[in-house]
């Protein structure tokens, strides 16, 4: 016998179900026990930047919209800083909490985030990445939630020198993680799980 | 909370042991799962950093499923038990401050939502919903009626067995993860096409919680141990890392 390592094995992830309200966002489906519901505003107080809002919806593989998915968003400031207990590089704007959830409009599926335009953070070998939102997201039929990115399409300068998007192989499927501007301070963000126009998800 | 630094990342996910995305018994990811490959890349300050819950959002009842819906002086009904454990990392180091949150059917099996229509009753003084957040040691616990099966339309006759579900936040947002715990003994485990796509008896074991008689309060209720799993930080002592990034 040789010696053990003696890791631990991740939890298994299941699907969060088509009630993943009653947890997450009781609120939005009538259960008044917190007073609020966690993520529905991602700002405290006047902050700096940008604000801009982005609205998108989950399409299935047949390109029906998803009506009981659940979006998480995360993202550094104005200035690239987060608002993170592993934030080391400086204090994040004490008035942007860095982090959003939205379950969607019920009827529609679509969902909206008011936020800020991020700041740009580094990768780790210095290299500056261009601004991006992470998104995660969990549903009915999903058993194990998707990690992706949203950048901005009028960012093209720093988009095209992005270590990530860089290189990616398939250069015609990174209009997928780029939100469309629709007017001053809004974007559009729509997600494909599958089909043609799939949106990329990533392993981190 | 002390801070945290980054260290370089977490423990890869190990992917042939959580689920596929495509599952065909589960019928609904046949068409939520993407069909092209993941996209794989180092971790960076977006997936390896989180936001912070206090304490200052709980609510004195937030994690006493029990009363935290019900009117004064009633209380939910079914068999009363408390669900405690530890969230670790995948070096077996507890996880403090982070939030835990909750949703569970009633003791009939359902549950409170707008788009449910199970014939069972609702239950006036039961909501289904809570949270808390680790102490240091990364336990948590937490007071419930425990959940009825619930029936499904999968296949003609499936059944879900009693279950809770949870999210769980890290100290990264890459540790993101939503589960759920099963009781020991169900039958249904084995009948059930969700927790059919886990791959192994042992990834199945991981999610079923123990019956805990030397954490039950004698003539008031049961208890049940589940802990949960995050990655693991890298160490990352060889890696060209700038000095605070």
């Amino acid at each position: 016998m040789t010696q053990r390592l003696d890791y631990l094995k991740e939890s298994p992830s299941q699907t969060a179900g088509p009630y993943v309200h009653i947890g997450c966002t009781p609120n939005f489906t009538g259960i008044d026990i917190y007073g609020g519901d966690l993520g529905t505003s991602m700002k405290t107080g006047p902050v700096k930047g940008q604000e801009i809002t982005i609205r998108g919806i989950v399409y299935d593989g047949t390109g029906t919209p998803m009506r009981d998915a659940m979006i998480e968003i995360w993202q550094p400031d104005a200035a690239g800083l987060f608002a993170s207990a592993n934030e080391t590089r400086g204090q994040a704007d004490p008035n942007f909490t860095g982090w959003g959830r939205s379950p969607g409009d019920m009827n529609t599926g679509e969902f909206t985030f008011e936020t800020v335009k991020p700041g740009a953070v580094p990768f780790p070998d210095g290299r500056m990445q261009a601004p991006h939102i992470t998104a995660w997201i969990v549903a009915r039929g999903i058993n194990l939630g998707l990690h992706t990115r949203i950048y901005f399409a009028d960012e093209p300068e720093a988009n095209a020198a992005d270590p990530i998007l860089t290189r990616i192989e398939h250069q015609n499927r990174i209009p997928t993680l780029l939100a469309e501007k629709t007017a001053d301070g809004s974007y559009r963000f729509d997600v494909h799980l599958q089909g043609p126009s799939e949106t990329i998800f990533f392993d981190i | 909370m002390s801070p945290i630094k980054p260290t370089g990342g977490f423990i890869p996910r190990d992917r042939n042991w959580q689920p596929d995305a495509l599952t065909p018994p589960y019928k609904t990811s046949v068409k939520r799962s993407p069909q092209a490959a993941l996209l794989s890349f180092p971790s960076t300050l977006s997936e390896e950093t989180s936001p912070v819950f206090g304490h200052n959002i709980l609510g004195e009842l937030d994690n006493d499923l029990i009363l935290n819906y019900a009117q004064a002086g009633e209380s939910a009904i079914g068999p009363r038990i408390i669900v405690h454990g530890r969230v670790l990392d995948e070096n077996g180091r507890g996880v403090p401050g982070a939030l835990v949150e909750f949703w569970q059917a009633n003791a009939g099996g359902r549950y409170r939502h707008k788009k449910e229509a199970y014939q069972a009753a609702l239950d006036p003084n039961f909501g289904g919903c809570g949270r808390t957040i680790t102490a240091e040691d990364g336990s948590y616990e937490f007071r419930t009626i425990q959940p009825g099966p619930y029936p499904w339309p999968n296949g003609m006759n499936d059944w879900r067995p009693a279950h809770i579900h949870f999210s769980v936040f890290g100290h990264g947002f890459a540790q993101r993860l939503i589960t759920q715990m099963y009781f020991e003994g169900d039958p249904h485990i084995k009948l059930c096409p969700i927790v059919g796509v886990l791959k192994s008896q042992e990834a199945v074991d991981a999610l079923t919680a123990l019956l805990d008689m030397n954490r039950t309060v004698p003539m008031d209720s049961r208890a049940f141990k589940f802990d949960i799993v995050l990655r693991g930080q890298r160490q990352t002592y060889f890696e060209n890392r700038k000095e605070g990034l």
